[in-house]
């Protein structure tokens, strides 16, 4: 058993008397009561539980508490900025009308959203690469993929139509 | 609990029983909204008895914390002061969009601008809403009339309170946008300000329903009503749940069905941290119920989860599935060629076809493997158990109604002291239908006297499944020397689990395509006996009877060397004219014609393609929709397989929610796709492999076609589309892989074949 303090959504949380082998994700889950990141697999293998270890997605499920220690973790609750306007990819989610059961969603949007920190204008290649570790049993990976290029193109019309100085 | 037998008791009375509950004939619940019993509507939320309110104005505490004056017109409707429509959605949610789409239709007719509905999760009450589950494409189908005369009815009352106001015929009243408005004196009023004197008035005993013409909401691109709940990561789902004093449990049951609990190490996983408890359940002997198997409850489900690992079980496998599918296989082998002498179906003489100089003779043997559900959501439920013998209990299954009765019998309570809050599920296919995970939630939490999450691991949900049923298809026919389609033969070996009945699933089912298109034809089935649990998945039957016979007529076009698109379509041509006196939906060939036309015509059927490349087309009719599908690929030198273009065409009457229908065709298809290309489910000595997903591949989405999806807006009755457009996929894919490559898969999954989806 340990002590951990552990850095959730720009907010530190202490955590104590736990196992120091517990994935990341049941302390997210069953400790501190933040439910969005999924259980589906418990071995990296569909993507559900996906959240950002200092900005890169990881799989939080085999990801064990001890190692998250001292990063900056981003879950599906912190991804809306402070004052709750939503980010670009959950707006696009709802405007395309993504999900079916909804259930891999919030795994599908943190590695969606890992892809255009790092890479604003990402080809089809790109996004099949970094979204296929991500299962929808439901198949709704149309709607994923054309709301990444549509919040790719929205930031370059947004680049290009921003006013200038002078 | 007592057992009558040694075998545990499967699910095939289970299903028959709701199978039966499912018919379109008994699921025509319609009346009750316009005959209310005057009873409030909390009496309703409280569980405490039927009826529907009509009129009754919410006082009092409970009600102002419950809605804050909002008035109910029926089961479906309150309006409140502040012009908020709530509407409850009576069905479960697993992914299909009901949520979303029953109370669209309820708005529609109602003239409610959608911005102003909010969608709430009704109670369970077979009163008020008739058999609430999610099955068979049936909740549009089966709620359409009941949900519009909600809405109508409401829309009535509240026209009739506007004309009361303003003394004025309320014929010449209007309602758009949730008011009611008086164009010739200019006036108009909110629905909020109406609601009050409006549910004090009678409910009108008949309503008259909009033209589709006049549909302002429904056929529009409507986003699902959990979407931000959703994507912001909101407490939405089954495991999602929580209550006060929780515990956290696992069960561990036996890996090849029907296996008993010897003993266990109970104390050394009592010692472990985090433990609670651990014990044996005995269970009530029904696969679908309480089977065999040990408890562990502890402070957290990765404490519960590593105890798991730590468990110990001696089984007693006397009375356990010692089946292989190696063993299955060569019976049914030898089995092929006997077809039993009493038919399913027969006409003509299909072996003197067969035979007949002239004729071409083709035969083909067609194999599928048992597959998983795999929701992605593993199962679980919250229950608690309260010191007044009641339990509530918190589920995300697809038959809450069943659940409610199945947990009284086993815990030996009565129904009234069964809540059950319907939650939504992270994906259902069939699996949900049966309340297993209830029945253990249940039973752990009445036996620590408390609140328990039972939450089953990967692993459990995969093996502990009711799988869809394999089975073969031995398909024989003949074409004539015109090249026309004259003798049809399926014999089907597939499964019994109670000696009697196929297993769910495993029947031949009758569509009357193609063996009603030719003279000679014979439908046959042989069921071997099967211990290992199946149940219905995704348009049961169907999606591997459209597999195996709209591939084999793919084989009889060829073998007759004709186009595989004009053969499908004369085939069409020649089934018999619908009934106009059928009272149940039934497969019309002009509108299977429709549909192939269409799909052929988008897909570009006839353009030139490069070598290596193909198209395949497949019709099929299930759960009252009429679905035809092309089929794009190339094929190579490896066996490697491209998919470049899915084209699907449905008729399914009038579309509810386009944004959700054109979801649920494309998911299917990629739900189809993945099924066909590499899933497979098998056993040894009864006990079930692969576990988890690194065994058992979904389609990626790298590995996703376009799916081009049309509608043909028919007049005839809406129907649902969570399963039709499942069957015809995987024939598609195998008349396009011939089209391809000359050569011709009779497997599913593909991948037993050696090909592989790039």
């Amino acid at each position: 058993m340990a002590d951990f303090t552990l850095k959730i959504n720009g907010k530190p949380h202490q955590i104590s008397n736990i196992e120091p082998d517990t994935p990341l994700l049941w302390v997210l889950r069953d400790t501190l009561g933040l439910v969005g990141t999924k259980f589906g697999c418990g071995v990296a293998q569909c993507g559900a539980c996906t959240i950002h270890l200092d900005g890169s997605a990881v799989r939080s499920c085999s990801m064990p508490v001890s190692a998250a220690a001292g990063m900056n973790i981003t879950t599906i609750e912190g991804l809306a900025s402070d004052k709750g306007e939503l980010h670009p990819l959950q707006q696009a989610w709802i405007d395309n009308d993504v999900p079916q059961c909804g259930y891999c969603q919030a795994g599908q949007i943190m590695s969606a959203a890992a892809l255009l920190a790092s890479n604003p204008q990402p080809t089809d290649a790109q996004i099949d690469s970094a979204m296929s570790g991500n299962l929808c049993r439901c198949g709704t990976y149309h709607r994923v993929r054309k709301s990444i290029h549509d919040v790719a193109a929205k930031a370059v019309s947004a680049k290009t139509s921003a006013p200038t100085a002078g | 609990m007592t057992h009558t037998s040694d075998k545990p008791e499967g699910i095939t009375d289970y299903f028959a029983s709701l199978m039966a509950d499912m018919t379109p004939a008994a699921t025509g619940f319609s009346a009750p909204v316009v005959n209310l019993n005057r009873r409030s509507f909390m009496q309703l939320l409280g569980i405490a008895g039927g009826g529907l309110v009509l009129g009754f104005s919410l006082k009092g505490p409970q009600a102002q914390a419950q809605e804050q004056g909002a008035l109910a017109f029926n089961a479906y409707l309150q309006i409140r002061p502040d012009g908020k429509v709530i509407i409850q959605a009576p069905n479960p949610e697993i992914g299909q969009g009901v949520k979303t789409s029953m109370p669209m239709i309820v708005a529609e007719e109602l003239d409610a601008a959608w911005d102003d509905v909010e969608v709430v999760q009704s109670p369970i009450n077979a009163a008020a809403y008739g058999m609430q589950f999610a099955g068979g494409s049936r909740s549009i189908p089966q709620n359409w009339d009941t949900l519009r005369r909600a809405g109508a009815s409401a829309r009535a009352m509240l026209v009739a309170a506007a004309a009361a106001r303003w003394n004025v015929p309320a014929s010449e009243l209007i309602t758009a946008d949730t008011a009611v408005h008086h164009r010739a004196s200019g006036r108009s009023a909110a629905y909020g300000e109406l609601a009050d004197a409006a549910a004090k008035l009678e409910a009108p005993q008949t309503v008259s329903f909009k033209a589709v013409s006049d549909y302002k909401l429904l056929g529009k691109r409507i986003s699902g009503v959990d979407n931000l709940k959703i994507v912001t990561g909101q407490a939405l789902f089954g495991i999602d749940q929580v209550q006060d004093n929780l515990a956290y449990a696992v069960y561990e049951k036996c890996s090849a069905t029907g296996g008993k609990v010897v003993s266990a190490n109970l104390e050394h996983i009592k010692t472990l941290k985090g433990v609670k408890d651990a014990f044996i359940l005995e269970g009530n002997g029904k696969t679908g119920e309480l089977m065999p198997g040990v408890a562990i409850v502890a402070d957290s489900t990765w404490a519960a989860f590593k105890a798991k690992k730590a468990l110990q079980v001696e089984w007693d496998l006397s009375a356990a599935s010692d089946e292989s599918w190696a063993d299955i296989k060569h019976q049914a082998m030898q089995l092929a060629d006997r077809v039993p002498a009493t038919a399913l179906m027969e006409s003509g003489d299909v072996t003197a076809a067969m035979t007949a100089s002239g004729n071409k003779a083709v035969e083909g043997l067609y194999t599928h493997h048992f597959v998983a559900h795999a929701p992605l959501e593993p199962q679980n439920t919250l229950a608690t158990w309260n010191t007044d013998g009641s339990i509530e209990i918190w589920s995300n299954t697809q038959m809450p109604g069943r659940a409610v009765t199945a947990v009284a019998g086993l815990l030996g309570i009565g129904e009234d002291k069964v809540t059950l809050h319907l939650i939504r599920a992270g994906g259902g296919f069939g699996r949900r239908l049966i309340n297993d995970p209830v029945c253990e939630a249940a039973a752990i939490a009445q036996r620590v006297k408390g609140s328990v999450k039972l939450q089953w691991t990967r692993e459990d949900d995969t093996s502990r499944d009711f799988f869809r049923v394999g089975g073969f298809h031995a398909m024989k026919g003949a074409v004539d020397s015109n090249g026309k389609l004259v003798a049809f033969e399926d014999h089907l070996i597939s499964f019994t689990e109670n000696g009697d009945a196929p297993v769910s699933g495993g029947a031949l089912n009758q569509l009357g395509f193609p063996e009603g298109s030719c003279k000679n034809a014979r439908l046959a089935q042989t069921l071997l006996p099967l211990q290992i649990q199946c149940g219905p998945w995704r348009a049961p039957g169907s999606n591997t009877i459209a597999w195996a016979q709209q591939s084999f007529l793919g084989e009889l076009a060829a073998a007759a060397g004709r186009d595989q698109l004009e053969f499908l379509l004369e085939a069409l041509a020649a089934m018999p004219e619908p009934n106009p006196q059928a009272t149940s939906p039934a497969m019309n060939k002009h509108r299977a014609i429709a549909t192939v036309k269409l799909a052929a015509e988008k897909a570009g059927w006839g353009k030139t393609l490069p070598a290596g490349r193909g198209m395949g087309v497949a019709f099929y009719y299930s759960h009252a929709g009429h679905v035809a599908q092309v089929a794009e690929v190339s094929v190579d030198d490896n066996k490697r397989i491209s998919v470049h273009q899915i084209t699907a065409v449905a008729d399914v009457g009038p579309i509810v929610n386009l944004s959700g229908a054109e979801a649920m065709m494309q998911g299917s298809v990629v739900d189809a796709l993945s099924t066909l290309a590499g899933q497979k489910i098998t056993f040894e000595n009864g006990v079930i492999s692969p576990l988890n997903f690194d065994g058992y591949p979904l389609l990626r989405m790298n590995q996703v076609p376009p799916v081009e999806v049309h509608f043909i807006h028919s007049d005839n009755p809406p129907t649902g589309l969570g399963e039709p457009g499942i069957p015809p996929l995987a024939p598609a894919i195998g008349n396009a892989i011939f089209a391809a490559s000359g050569q011709r898969p009779r497997t599913m999954p593909l991948s037993e074949e050696g090909y592989t989806l790039v």
